[in-house]
């Protein structure tokens, strides 16, 4: 069992919902974001998703824009984000991580190179942003091989007919970007996710995350009671850069984040609970 | 007037039903958008197949572009450079003064009968920001045009221009500031108004079916041009020059003469300071294949896949990727790749002006420069084409600056 089924079966156990942290590698510097993804597990991150910077992430707003290049300029690549990751399993082996990122990088790797790599560094799922469903062929093969998810996209406009041809093959979980937009933007409401999610539910038994937009304790609480995940970006990223002075980290950067995420997975876990008892 | 034709075993049958051309090309954008290139390419194919529209593009082309636009004999260059005799297809004539005007032309069609209300584009030098607020005035669309802050401040005159026609012109500052980050950014609008809007792209670049519709509403130029030397000196050009940034004038004149054989057909791509210096534009000679804004395609990159900003004292050409069926053409070597420098163009830029009184774009001044270099060693017999794919006007600026002219 993969540790993103394995953990999704404990949170179903447990009648709780998932809160899936992100974190742009290198973002403001290595330490940091390798401390920050180390101290995220016991603040409340039930999976992490990891963002590899790139210099054109074209479907990402100002906020992961300005963090991707942070990154870059801390000297981000690609092998070096994968060693982040073996640097966080050397003590952690239980929480599912997620890279995020774009197609251009991962080629330059070489698709095969990359997911013997990212798996025996202990990456578990992978969302490429910029490759749907019909360019998947990529890099399928190659993720199955080395028992790596290819965590697939559904966007409140995909068609029905879409809805099950993207799910067909699915593995991992399905994340649903729940408005059209770029990262970091406007919020859905808990009727257009109520009206969603059901689409989606009757095409496919895995957990879906929501993701894009969601900002606030308390909308990551709607978000798990629609759904089974909510992806917090943005907003802990904005956090972080407002505790930067001339780009650094400074005392404040890793105790504001924590903080924060402390209390969306608060509600992100109370929101549960009240689900199981029959709200 | 119909959309160019293709046959069993021709070089013109490309994209394949992916969308590629060889291992070039594709579909590679974030799934929001997916329908919406899903509901192009579905009513592209439509609209090529309905002679209606065709008679309607052919309409503006005719009465609002005012094609078809001449094959210019340039005796006094070719006199000058000595050797071949030097055609020139007089695109910078057209309505706007450059060839994008054909493709906007197009694409401003389909958004209407797709029910869009709303525009978006990118802009480098501004033509083709130009060209696209002009059809948006014309169609009374609402339009909103990306350009880089950078090419904002050297293109002045064309921001002005697109305000006067009644755009929005969203200077955008991420990056270098140029045409890659008004792509990222206009393609960043779309996602975020996918059910109003029609993102108007400006070359043979993006996710299909942009690169093969591009190719087909530019192809116009090619098909005039065959037809014209045809008449002026029965028989076909030996060699076809065009310049190249993500290269929607070469592809336009390069498609209709793919499948015939001894013309010769070589995009010029902006060197910038030097192949090696660190500062070009020329991502064929200079970069590798990747994936970036929607295709597979040659891109001027780092080790790690990080794209590079590309230069050119051009703001045309400094793009660091080409359309993904000049990758091919390339691969295949159907056509030839070559580069000039920033200061080869700016002189040929001057020796156009002296000989013809023609004042081109920088764009096209690149052309004109390895016209320059064969030219001499071929005979009187042998024919050049340079496509002159827009007008200067809007370089005058820079070429004065780099002239140590203060205007």
């Amino acid at each position: 069992m993969s540790r993103i089924e394995k953990r999704f079966a404990q949170l179903k156990a447990a009648g709780r919902g998932a809160l899936i942290p992100y974190l742009e590698a290198f973002d403001p510097d290595r330490e940091t974001s390798l401390a920050l993804l180390k101290a995220m597990p016991s603040n409340g991150a039930d999976l992490i998703e990891i963002g590899v910077p790139f210099s054109d992430p074209s479907a990402d707003g100002p906020t992961i824009q300005k963090a991707a290049l942070r990154g870059l300029k801390a000297g981000a690549t690609l092998s070096g984000v994968l060693e982040m990751v073996q640097s966080f399993r050397e003590e952690e082996d239980e929480t599912p991580i997620i890279l995020m990122g774009y197609l251009n990088p991962i080629d330059s790797y070489g698709a095969e190179a990359f997911c013997r790599d990212a798996s025996a560094c202990g990456v578990d799922g992978l969302i490429i942003v910029d490759l749907p469903v019909e360019e998947a062929d990529f890099i399928m093969p190659h993720a199955q091989r080395y028992g790596l998810d290819i965590i697939r996209l559904i966007a409140p406009n995909t068609p029905e007919s879409r809805l099950h041809f993207l799910t067909a093959q699915a593995s991992g979980f399905l994340y649903y970007v729940s408005v059209t937009g770029v990262t970091g933007t406007r919020t859905a409401s808990h009727e257009e996710l109520a009206a969603a999610l059901p689409r989606i539910r009757a095409v496919s038994p895995l957990p879906i995350a929501i993701g894009f937009g969601i900002r606030t304790p308390a909308q990551a609480a709607i978000a798990v009671r629609t759904g089974d995940a909510a992806v917090v970006a943005s907003s802990l990223i904005s956090t972080l850069e407002e505790t930067l002075l001339d780009g650094r980290a400074t005392a404040r950067t890793l105790p504001s984040i924590l903080q924060q995420l402390k209390a969306i997975s608060e509600a992100v876990h109370q929101s549960a609970k009240s689900r199981v008892d029959g709200d | 007037m119909q959309a160019p034709a293709a046959s069993m075993n021709s070089l013109k049958n490309g994209p394949d039903d992916r969308g590629r051309f060889g291992t070039f090309g594709g579909q590679f954008v974030a799934e929001t958008l997916m329908p919406l290139v899903q509901a192009l390419d579905a009513t592209y194919q439509a609209a090529k197949k309905d002679p209606t529209f065709w008679e309607e593009l052919h309409y503006y082309f005719k009465h609002y572009i005012g094609r078809p636009s001449p094959l210019w004999h340039a005796k006094r260059l070719s006199d000058e450079l000595g050797g071949a005799r030097i055609y020139l297809k007089r695109e910078e004539l057209n309505h706007t003064g450059s060839h994008k005007l054909n493709n906007v032309m197009g694409q401003i069609l389909l958004a209407r009968r797709m029910g869009k209300t709303r525009i978006v584009a990118e802009t480098g030098a501004g033509q083709h920001g130009v060209a696209t607020a002009t059809v948006c005035a014309l169609f009374g669309m609402s339009c909103t045009i990306y350009m880089g802050a950078t090419d904002v401040a050297r293109q002045k005159p064309n921001v002005f221009r697109m305000k006067l026609l009644g755009a929005e012109v969203r200077p955008v500052t991420a990056g270098a500031g140029t045409l890659k980050d008004a792509m990222n950014e206009a393609m960043r609008d779309w996602v975020a108004h996918v059910a109003d809007t029609y993102f108007l792209v400006g070359t043979v670049a993006g996710p299909h079916p942009y690169p093969a519709m591009v190719r087909d509403f530019q192809a116009v130029i090619g098909i005039e041009t065959k037809e014209q030397i045809l008449e002026a000196e029965g028989r076909l050009p030996d060699v076809i020059v065009a310049a190249i940034g993500g290269g929607s004038n070469a592809m336009g004149i390069f498609h209709p003469f793919l499948d015939d054989k001894d013309v010769r057909l070589v995009g010029v791509e902006a060197a910038g300071r030097g192949l090696d210096s660190g500062e070009t534009a020329a991502s064929i000679s200079r970069g590798r294949s990747g994936v970036l804004h929607g295709n597979r395609t040659y891109l001027l990159q780092d080790e790690d896949g990080q794209i590079l900003e590309a230069h050119s004292i051009s703001a045309g050409l400094d793009y660091p990727g080409i359309g993904p069926e000049h990758a091919w053409l390339h691969e295949v070597g159907r056509a030839e790749y070559v580069s000039v420098t920033d200061v080869q163009a700016l002189e040929a830029f001057q020796l156009l002006t002296r000989t013809e009184g023609i004042i081109s774009a920088l764009e096209c001044a690149h052309g004109l420069a390895y016209v320059a270099q064969i030219a001499p060693h071929m005979s009187e017999k042998d024919i050049i084409v340079l496509n002159l794919s827009g007008r200067g006007d809007k370089d005058i600026d820079t070429v004065a600056h780099h002239l140590g002219t203060k205007l």
